[in-house]
């Protein structure tokens, strides 16, 4: 927050205050043989509007004397200093405004009236003084934590950046160079084969890619992007790599974050499938209900399977950024039933809106 | 221009993909004096057929189906130099490097083959690293064996090591005891150790590897020795200083 805006809101906050401060003044001033309540509600009102001459220096010396980093004694010495001074400032205020009032006709006497009630005044301006101390001080505490949580927010914000990026950039070498490893033997056996799975590879990673950079996809494209992933990796497993989609159509429309679906199809490959010698079938269900987006990827897996490297990075991946973006309003399960491992996941339908 | 005769190699290859396999058929194709026994699929296929087959040369893929190259390796324990084959694998390249074994990365080159081959050659006779050595090396740090391989004649049995309930060395074997059954495992007891978890696993005796969780009291034998009764009813030797651990990681629990 700077310095002007910070003026401005105080501004605002005492022009709030002012109305109540004029009435506890006047209250205050009027006794039954001195100030007439006429006088009192004048006097009040005018010490009130004028209240800013001890509110906002009190906002100024909380700034300068930090109450966390400034010593006790030098705290006392600089309030009780400026209690005094702004204190008979505002008195003086009140005194030449009574002289000036003397004036009036029927506001005769009013000063001799006032200085019977100078030490209240004074009081009062002490008093007010101190309140503004610490109002000042608490609205300051409740700055520096808020803009304390900004920075955590932008820092947990920019840490998870960097693992999407992270991701994108290690595009899973084992599933790269297996695919190249595939490319190169269709070129003896069948080179047009070969020639559609690099382009299909081309594809993917340019779809991988692209999507990565977004913030928001359409579910299709993230079925596009499984799609191809899929057709590479059933060159790769050939009979034993099986899939079943079961898609809602108006699913398709959902917008969801980037490289959500295909990570869980990967996991499926390769913790599931590729453990299999006789492999099996992933079953992919997608459904829109209630405001809601359920995806299921189910497949069969050996539990018993040699552990594979970065064993569930990519479901602890996809978790993360579910978290980060929409909190407790998403969730992953993962279940494991004897010989069936699924993943389910849930998060709220978000739709485009029409320009 | 090729004869039986003429054929003086015999080569297994192993990966679970068929393309790949395909690829060292093809490159073996230009080597008449190397003739093809067999392919496998899968790491028991695999034993099978080196006991079958006696091949001299084997090819074999890091990652597959049941049991990895390494498993594979371990239950052959043979003398024919093996080649292995892996797609990206930093930790077993780095346990290849160390042990001077062989390998070609994928996508496979040629050359590499050919370079390959020829040393393959040159080593026929010598025999590989002990096969857990290798294993262990190619394990990420940290990380210990989830589960042992045991062969009976052809039969292969996984043992997850949560259902190993002891082990005890006998010669240069070790016995893994497992549900009511004991496994016999060309392996010495302090490199089997070395693999378990010692947090769950502890050396209670020279002998004696006992899983923590199977302990259900421990007896005073006789003067400085004592005997640990696990939930099958096992009555093990525990050592003084197999006490000394044994009691340090209880305490560490509760």
């Amino acid at each position: 927050m700077n310095l002007n805006t910070a003026l401005k809101s105080q501004h605002r906050i005492y022009r709030v205050a002012a109305l109540p401060i004029a009435c506890l003044l006047a209250f205050l001033l009027h006794t039954p043989d001195g100030l007439t309540w006429l006088d009192a509600a004048i006097l009040g009102f005018a010490l009130a509007s004028v209240g800013e001459l001890i509110s906002l220096p009190a906002w100024y010396s909380c700034r300068i004397a930090p109450v966390e980093r400034t010593p006790v004694w030098r705290l006392l010495a600089t309030h009780v200093t400026a209690a005094q001074i702004l204190s008979l400032l505002w008195l003086g205020v009140g005194k030449l405004l009574a002289r000036a009032l003397a004036f009036v006709p029927a506001l005769h006497g009013i000063d001799a009236r006032f200085d019977q009630r100078a030490a209240l005044v004074y009081g009062a301006g002490c008093v007010f003084y101190l309140l503004a101390v610490a109002f000042h001080y608490v609205s300051l505490a409740q700055d520096a934590s808020r803009e304390f949580e900004t920075r955590a927010m932008e820092t947990s914000i920019q840490a998870r950046d960097a693992e999407l990026k992270a991701l994108k950039a290690q595009i899973n070498p084992h599933f790269l160079f297996n695919s190249l490893n595939s490319i190169s033997a269709l070129t003896s056996i069948d080179p047009a084969r070969a020639r559609d799975m690099c382009v299909l590879l081309g594809d993917f990673l340019r779809l991988t890619l692209g999507l990565g950079e977004k913030t928001s996809v359409r579910f299709s494209e993230e079925l596009d992007l499984v799609q191809k992933y899929m057709a590479i990796e059933k060159v790769r497993f050939g009979e034993r790599l099986k899939m079943q989609e079961t898609i809602q159509e108006d699913s398709k429309v959902c917008l969801v974050p980037p490289l959500l679906l295909q990570p869980l199809v990967e996991n499926a490959v390769k913790h599931g499938i590729a453990g299999l010698p006789e492999g099996g079938e992933i079953r992919l269900a997608v459904q829109r209900q209630n405001g809601r987006l359920a995806i299921l990827v189910e497949n069969s897996w050996d539990p018993d399977a040699p552990p594979r490297r970065s064993g569930g990075l990519g479901l602890k991946n996809v978790q993360q950024r579910l978290d980060a973006r929409y909190g407790k309003d998403a969730n992953l399960r993962v279940n494991t039933e004897g010989a069936l491992f699924q993943v389910s996941l849930s998060l709220p339908v978000e739709i485009e809106e029409k320009a | 221009m090729s004869t039986a005769q003429g054929k003086r190699w015999k080569a297994l290859i192993v990966d679970d993909e068929e393309l790949a396999r395909h690829i060292v058929r093809e490159m073996l194709q230009s080597h008449p004096e190397i003739e093809i026994a067999a392919e496998c699929a899968n790491g028991m296929e695999a034993v099978k057929a080196v006991a079958e087959h006696k091949p001299t040369l084997i090819f074999l893929d890091v990652q597959m189906p049941k049991l990895t190259g390494f498993d594979v390796l371990e239950l052959i324990g043979t003398d024919a130099p093996v080649i292995f084959v892996t797609a990206y694998d930093e930790y077993a390249m780095r346990a290849f490097d160390v042990h001077a074994v062989d390998y070609l990365l994928k996508p496979i080159g040629r050359e590499r083959f050919e370079a390959a081959l020829e040393r393959a050659k040159r080593r026929l006779g010598e025999r590989m690293p002990a096969p857990q050595e290798l294993a262990a090396a190619a394990r990420p740090p940290q990380q210990f064996l989830e589960r042992l391989v045991v062969k009976d004649g052809t039969r292969v049995t996984l043992i997850p090591v949560g259902k190993l309930d002891y082990a005890e060395a006998q010669d240069d074997y070790v016995a893994l005891a497992s549900q009511g059954r004991k496994h016999l495992k060309q392996q010495t007891i302090a490199s089997l150790e070395a693999c378990l978890n010692p947090d769950n696993f502890v050396r209670i005796h020279r002998s004696y590897i006992v899983n923590l969780e199977r302990v259900v009291r421990i007896e005073p034998y006789a003067k400085e020795s004592r005997i640990a009764i696990l939930t099958d009813g096992a009555r093990l030797p525990v050592s003084r200083a197999g006490y000394a651990r044994l009691k340090s990681l209880l305490d560490e629990r509760s």
